[in-house]
Parts: C-alpha cells; structure tokens; sequence
C-alpha cells in the first residue's frame, strides 16, 4: 500500500515524485514507456517562459511565473542545462506593437520582471540578423531554455535517491476505487495506494475514463521542431516569439542550451495520440514563418526533425483537482507553459493533497542534489586529462561526433539510461552530425553488457522499437 | 608496432583506414621510418573491415580481394616495417609551433590526454554517411530507418539482421551491397529506391548486387513518407518530377520493416575545420596542391576525407603520393609552389588537386556533373580525349604528364567534359 502512486513520468509527474520525497511517504512513479520523459517532455521546444504570454485569470497563467522564478535554485540542485538567454517577441507591423504593449502591461501585473520595449534601432543592434522589416519588440530577460529530457531524468533520480519507487514498462490498464484505497492494473503488477495523481498528459483523460470520470477531454496538438546544422549556432542570442495569434504562441526560433538553432513548432490538432509524425506541409509553414523573421534560415539547413504532442484540455488551461473518485487527482491538461510551471504545479499539487488530508511530515534528511553528468567535450583540455587520469573510459571516444566518452555512456547507464534513445538523451551520443551511425552498435553492446541481455534485445525506445533481429544471421 | 606511442614522430598519420595505411606507406618509400598511424576504430583497417564481399584490389593487385583481405595486406607491411599504431585513439586537434614542427593531441585509453610532436601530418579521416536528417524524410521516427553502413556493421561485424523485409533509399554502393547481402542473408529485399534519373553507384554493383537478384530499381523515385510507431511499419514512395518534387498521386506504399538509407557520402573534416585547413565547397574536403598539401605548411590529405571516391584502389594510389609528400616534407625537401590553378569547366563537377606544378606528373582526380555517352574530355587547348562514357557516380581519372604542361604559360588551366552526339559512331 502506497500513500501516493503517480501515474505518468514526464517532469509534472517526476517534479511531484521530487516534491514528495521531501516527505515521509511512500510514493511510487507508474510510466509505460521504457524511461521517464520519453513523451511529451523529450519533444518539447524546451523554453522557461518569463510569462506574460498566458492570462492572469488562468490556472496556468498563476503557476507560469513562480515556476519561473524556481529554476535557477533547481538548476543549482539537479545540474540540468539551463540557461536564461531572454525572450523578445517581435511586432511585424504597427497593430503587433500594441499588443506588445498590452502584453508589457499585462506582464508587469502578473510579476514578470525586467521587460523592456525596443525601438526597430535596439532590435537591430541586439539581434542583428532578423528581418528588417520588424518594427519593435519586447524584451523579457528572465525566459530561458532548458534541455527538458535532462530536467525530466535529473528530477527523477532525485526522487529515488530519496526513496520513490520507479517502476517502468508498466501501461496502467485499470483503477479501481476500493474501501481502502485506489488498486491500479499494470501489464505487470497491482499497486494500491490512497492518492492516485494523473500525470498522465495526453492520454490523462483515458487514465479517469478508466474509473469512470468524463468532466474533461484531451485534444492532443501535434508541435513539429526542426534542428538546424551547428553552422547557424548564435545566429540568434534570443528565443526569438512573433507576436502570438490564434491558440499557441506561434513559430518560434529557439537557441537550445546545447547552441542548436531549433525552429517550430506547430499546432495541429490530431486525433492519433501516437501521431508524432513530421509533415512536408508542417516543414512548409515553420520555414516559410521563421524565415520571414529571420531571413537566412533554410530548410536545407535542418539535420533533424521530431514532432510531439501538447496535452491540451477542452477547457484550454489546466485542470487539476480532486474529483469524483475519492483520492483521485488530475494533473491534466498540462499544456505550454507546463514545463515552465511544472515545479510550481508540484507544490500546488503538494498542497491539494495536504488539503484531502495526507499527513506531510519532512524527513529529517533529504538531499537536493544529483551529480550532474560529466560532459567531456565542455571541458577544458587540463580538465579532460585530469579526467582521463582519474578513470581511464575517458580517453575512450564513443561518439565521435560529439565527442562523448566510454566514462559518460557507463555513467548514464548507472543513472538509470536503458535504451539507445535513454544514452542519447543523457549523453548527446547519437546526436550529431552522424546520427549514431558509428557509435550506435558500441552503445548497444555497453547496454547489453550491463543488463546481462543480448545484444538484439537493446531497444531504441523501449517496447516494439527492436533496432536488430533475435536471429544472428548464423541460425 | 601495433600499441606503441613515442613522444615525436616524423610523420602522423591520422586514421588508419585505407587511406592511412597507402599513407604510411607511401612515408616508407622516402625513407622515413618514424611514423605513427591514430586510429578511432580498435583496430586499423576502416570500413574496409566490415567490407567481406569482394571486388577490392582490382586495380591496383590486379587480383580480386575482400576488404578485409585488401587492408591486411597493408597491416602486414606496416607492422614489417615498424609503423607504430595506436587504436581507440581520437585526435582532438593540431597545433602549429613557430618552428613549422605540429603537435597532435591524441586521446588515448591508456595514455590519456596527449601532445605528440611531428614534422608533416597527414589527414586521413575518411568520410561518413548522410543521415535521415539531412534529406528530410517526412512521417514518424520509429526504429529501423539506419544508414546502409551501420546495417552493414549489424550483419557483418555483429551478426545480427537489421530487419527481414528491407526498403533501400538512395542506390550508393553500400546500399547496393547490402541489397545484396541482406538477401543473401535470407531478407526480403523490397526494392531500391533513388531520386535521380541514374543510379549512384558503380554500373558493375548495379548488375551483380540488384540484376542478379531481381531486386527491383526504381529510377527518379523516392520515399516521401516513413511510418509506423515503435518500428517501420511501412513507407510511402513516390515519383519525382524533372525538378524533385514528388508527385502526391502516383505515390504508393511499401510494406516493410527497415529503411537502409544510402544516399551520399560525406568528407568527415571537423578536425580539418578546426585546425584551419580550407575546405572546397563541391568536394566538402581540403583544398590540395599537386603534393597532396592542404593550405597548412605540412599538413597533407588524402582518400575520402579529401573527396569521395568509388574503389579503395584510387584511395590507395592518392594515399601512397600523399605520404610520399609528407615523408619528403619531414625529411626537409620542399616543393616549389604550384602555378597552375585547375578549374573545372563544362560538366566537370570539381577536380581534386585544385593546383599543378609543371615540372612533375600528375593524376588528376574529376567527376562529371552528368551522364554523357560519349564525351570528349578537354584539357585546355593541351589535350582532348574520347571517353565512352561518363557518369557521375564514376569517378575519372587523368594523368597529366610535365611534357604536356610544358607547352602552357597560363595560371588557369580548364577542364571540360563535352558532350557528343554520335552515339552511332562509337557504336560502329
């Protein structure tokens, strides 16, 4: 019997398990994929928006700016990439400059620290290979970017350092509300627990459908990104916004902590909540936008492309609350900016859960810190050969192309990476110009080799997603 | 000696595929015996090794090897010869002291973090394979889309099949042997598909590797849609009109469960890039004199690394010239400057070296831009000579010799491909 099982481990789910095991309680973390984040988190534009973009009635609007304000203290602990680059929204014409004025105003009055409006002179001076033809912009210095799979995988292991339970591969089939408690169905095992917290993200509304909940709907809005070559690195200093029109805050240029230039995403409704296909139409209309901003963007410039779903809700803001069920909870409905909120959403969550009656006494010791990954190739060369003489894996080059180590694959694998995609995410191996066709084979033997598996049984994501067959070619 | 790493060398080799191997060999033939060869891989040989079919060495043995066979020739002579070899070896850049002398840093299992000095280097990297993500395939991103070479890898090195039912994008000759290989091996290959009106590989690997196998070849066709959630379900292919654009009506679908992607090759020059080396825009590789030297005093290049050739045997005759280069380079001798620009002309996609001296004999390395049945190779107003038939994907080589040069006083020398119109001429 636990006291809380979280279904769902994307950062809302994995900031609530690190919330909680401040606490003395048992909690465990269900996710059916083969590692947290490997959803909505891996694909998001990974942006800590300043946030003046949501309204100040919403949910989302409340959570946006103190999640904000929360990331450079978790960033101190976890040692994720982040880094507060700034945001300016550009106007494109007079009437956009009115409303960077009321988003200025409404911004101030949300708490939203140093915005500044910039003349068409400032602009070119800050950002000078934008369009000409911009007539303004607004100016916010706290938005940031972040690599969310690493915010995801830091916060997490966190979490179990200081006693969650992880447990995935397990597909929740159903809940059931009993006397004592809430009993979930995995594929795998029966968990009871008192709170159940439905992090589920898109598919949150089949999780309550499952006890027969129907007060809200998930319409999942398909985002595709596109990763531009390292030769358009620092072409922008800033997240770059147009000024937002319609449901999403539009195509945006994001210069991601790594120093990629990514460009997206869209906002297309789709029905297929595994529908994370990128689309000739979808590269057609981030190109033609962006480049309208930023006139020597290209699509011959990408190197690689992704899509993924954002969890909206019918009610377009959050939903989360207590519902029907007794000890039941959404977290749903998690849209942007929910990455930005996600550790304020775990605090409001902390506290509903305070409120239904679940005795919250702090351990006595809980440790905040994870060691952040080694990263080989930031070092300095009298860092990388301190590095080297104390382990040796370190003057073993896997990945070439980002110049990643035998000692950070071997570390990764420690901290919990079981699949190609858990490395690559955790290390950058695979991530470049390649695209792992030179250290794919090692990093699957280095995997295999600590799960006392076969080489064919490696996956890149878990599941079906098999890279060779069970069949050596001499059967 | 394979393992073995001194503090300064006269000549360093970095990477030991093909290319390396000729090269160091080529230092050998100037007398030069304090070599090291860098190798990423653990083992020297490059992608030769994972190469097992045969068709090596034709050129140059005049006997038909497999590669791993063609590079174990080269192993043995250097191991004879005392090269020293280290493996699991990256370098992570080159410095120039105010003395000309370079120091290369290597980082090395054992040796950690390294600084070697030497008087020439030589570039030797090689190249790698274009990606999904540089040709821009639409749809989802499950598993089973992989380059040509990492399937390979998977079969010949690991033992295992990358897929049963296979869809090849882009007719390179990796894809080509690995159609081939993978049906050998039991799979279903479903067909190659390739965007241009021409395949891109050898016209022998077309015949032996797909005809031979009723593999089906469908020309100016490509994959306009990959899809399927955790592994390939199924592709989309389409035609291709004069310009590349697919055409959305004829597109049909394929049913298979891996898509190899054979659709290019690229120079691998980060290190070039890094240490200052300039690059020509059309090969993707270093800029070269006729001594295999690079715009850095010392620094040579050669094999793939420098332009992507089609047979390891030109690798090897390029590589054998470049070290000979860079041994008489460390040994002191100097080469006047080239005063002889080559520029390509007509049809002529680049020529590599970019420059000639008129006192020796050159090769000189080309590609066309297109197929041309028969065409007259124009040097100049020195030379013209018939070809019967030119494709891009074959590369053409041409040897210059100093008589001919003799006779030019200009600084550009062109070299043109121009296309005849007599077919019927030829024929008879």
């Amino acid at each position: 019997m636990y006291d809380v099982a979280i279904i769902g481990g994307g950062v809302v789910g994995c900031a609530i398990a690190r919330e909680l095991s401040k606490y003395q309680l048992s909690t465990v973390l269900i996710e059916k994929e083969a590692e947290v984040g490997f959803g909505t988190t891996k694909t998001n534009s990974g942006i800590i928006h300043a946030g003046h973009h949501s309204s100040l009635e919403s949910l989302k609007g409340q959570l946006v700016v103190k999640g904000n304000e929360m990331f450079d203290e978790l960033q101190k602990e976890l040692g994720f990439g982040f880094r507060r680059c700034g945001e300016i929204v550009v106007a494109r014409d007079e009437e956009d400059l009115k409303t960077l004025d009321e988003l200025k105003e409404l911004g101030e009055k949300k708490g939203v620290k140093g915005l500044e409006l910039w003349d068409t002179d400032r602009l070119r001076r800050e950002e000078p290979n934008l369009s000409i033809s911009l007539t303004g912009a607004l100016y916010a210095p706290t938005a940031g970017v972040i690599n969310p799979y690493e915010f995801a995988f830091s916060l997490i292991e966190c979490a179990q350092n200081n006693g969650i339970e992880l447990l995935v591969e397990n597909p929740v089939q159903s809940i059931t509300s009993t006397d004592d408690g809430l009993v979930i169905s995995t594929s795998q095992k029966k968990i009871k627990a008192s709170f159940v917290l439905n992090c589920a993200g898109v598919f949150a509304d089949d999780m309550a459908g499952l006890l027969g909940l129907s007060d809200f709907t998930i319409h999942p809005r398909k985002g595709e990104e596109y990763m531009l070559d390292k030769g358009l690195e620092g072409i922008v200093k800033h997240l770059i916004f147009p000024v937002p029109k319609g449901v999403s805050k539009g195509t945006l240029i994001i210069p991601t902590y790594d120093g990629t230039i990514m460009v997206g995403p869209t906002a297309d409704e789709v029905e297929d909540k595994y529908n994370v296909s990128t689309t000739e139409e979808g590269a057609k209309k981030v190109f033609d936008f962006v480049s309208s901003m930023c006139p020597s963007i290209h699509p011959r410039s990408t190197i690689a492309e992704f899509a993924g779903l954002r969890a909206a809700s019918n009610t377009g803001d959050f939903i989360i609350g207590t519902t029907d069920v007794n000890g039941f909870i959404n977290v749903a409905g998690i849209q942007s900016p929910g990455l930005t909120a996600s550790p304020a959403i775990a605090l409001y969550v902390l506290n509903i859960l305070g409120k239904q009656g679940l005795e919250l006494i702090q351990k006595d010791e809980w440790d905040p810190y994870v060691t952040p990954p080694p990263r080989f190739a930031q070092l300095s060369p009298e860092e990388r050969s301190q590095c080297c003489k104390e382990n040796k894996d370190f003057g073993n080059v896997v990945c070439r192309c980002e110049l990643v180590t035998e000692a950070e694959i071997q570390t990764a694998i420690s901290h919990g990476a079981r699949t190609l995609d858990g490395v690559k995410f955790r290390t950058r191996a695979g991530m470049g110009r390649c695209q792992g066709g030179f250290c794919s084979s090692r990093i699957m033997e280095a995997l295999a080799e600590d799960q006392g598996k076969e080489f064919y049984e490696i996956t890149k994501r878990g599941k079906a997603s098999w890279i060779v067959c069970p069949e050596g070619k001499e059967d | 000696m394979l393992g073995r790493m001194n503090k300064s060398y006269d000549c360093v080799i970095i990477g030991g595929g093909p290319a390396g191997m000729a090269a160091a060999m080529g230092a050998m033939d100037t007398g030069v015996s304090d070599i090291l060869v860098v190798e990423r891989d653990p083992e020297p040989g490059g992608i030769l090794r994972q190469c097992i079919h045969s068709g090596f060495g034709l050129h140059y043995f005049k006997e038909e090897l497999t590669g791993p066979e063609y590079a174990e020739r080269f192993l043995e002579k250097m191991i004879d010869n005392d090269v020293d070899v280290v493996s699991n070896s990256y370098v992570s850049g080159i410095s120039i002291d105010s003395d000309g002398s370079k120091q290369v840093r290597i980082l090395h299992p054992k040796a950690g973090l390294s600084s070697i000095r030497c008087k020439s280097v030589v570039l030797a990297m090689g190249c790698r394979e274009r990606t999904r993500g540089a040709i821009r395939i639409p749809g989802s991103r499950p598993a089973g889309v992989l380059s040509a070479g990492l399937a390979q890898k998977f079969v010949n090195m690991n033992g295992y099949l990358p897929g049963k039912k296979i869809a090849i994008l882009g007719s390179g000759d990796i894809g080509l042997i690995m159609a081939r290989r993978l049906v050998l091996e039991g799979c279903e290959v479903v067909g190659v598909f390739e965007m241009m009106p021409y395949s891109n590989g050898l016209t022998r690997n077309v015949v032996q590797c797909l005809d031979d196998f009723n593999i089906p070849l469908h020309l100016s066709t490509t994959v306009a849609r990959v899809h399927g959630r955790d592994r390939v379900s199924h592709i989309t292919v389409a035609p291709v009109d004069e310009k590349f654009n697919i055409i959305k009506e004829k597109a049909w679908d394929v049913d298979c469960d891996t898509l190899l992607l054979s659709v290019g090759l690229i120079p691998e020059n980060e290190l070039s890039e890094k240490i200052g080396v300039a690059l020509d825009v059309i090969t993707s590789g270093p800029r070269v004199s006729s001594s295999m030297e690079t715009t850095m005093s010392g620094v040579f290049a050669c094999g793939n690394v420098l332009h992507v050739h089609d047979l390891v045997d030109f690798v090897t005759e390029e590589a054998l010239s470049a070290g000979r280069y860079a041994g008489e380079y460390a040994r002191g001798t100097r080469r006047p400057a080239d005063s002889i620009e080559l520029v390509p002309g007509q049809n002529v996609r680049y020529c590599v070296p970019h420059t000639l001296s008129p006192e020796r004999e050159h090769t000189v390395y080309m590609r066309a831009t297109q197929r041309m049945q028969p065409c007259l190779l124009r040097v100049g107003n020195l030379l013209e000579k018939k070809l019967r038939f030119v494709v891009p994907a074959e590369m053409i080589n041409l040897k210059i010799k100093p008589d001919l040069l003799d006779k030019f006083r200009g600084e550009h020398l062109t070299i043109d491909l121009i296309p005849l119109d007599d077919d019927k001429k030829m024929e008879a």
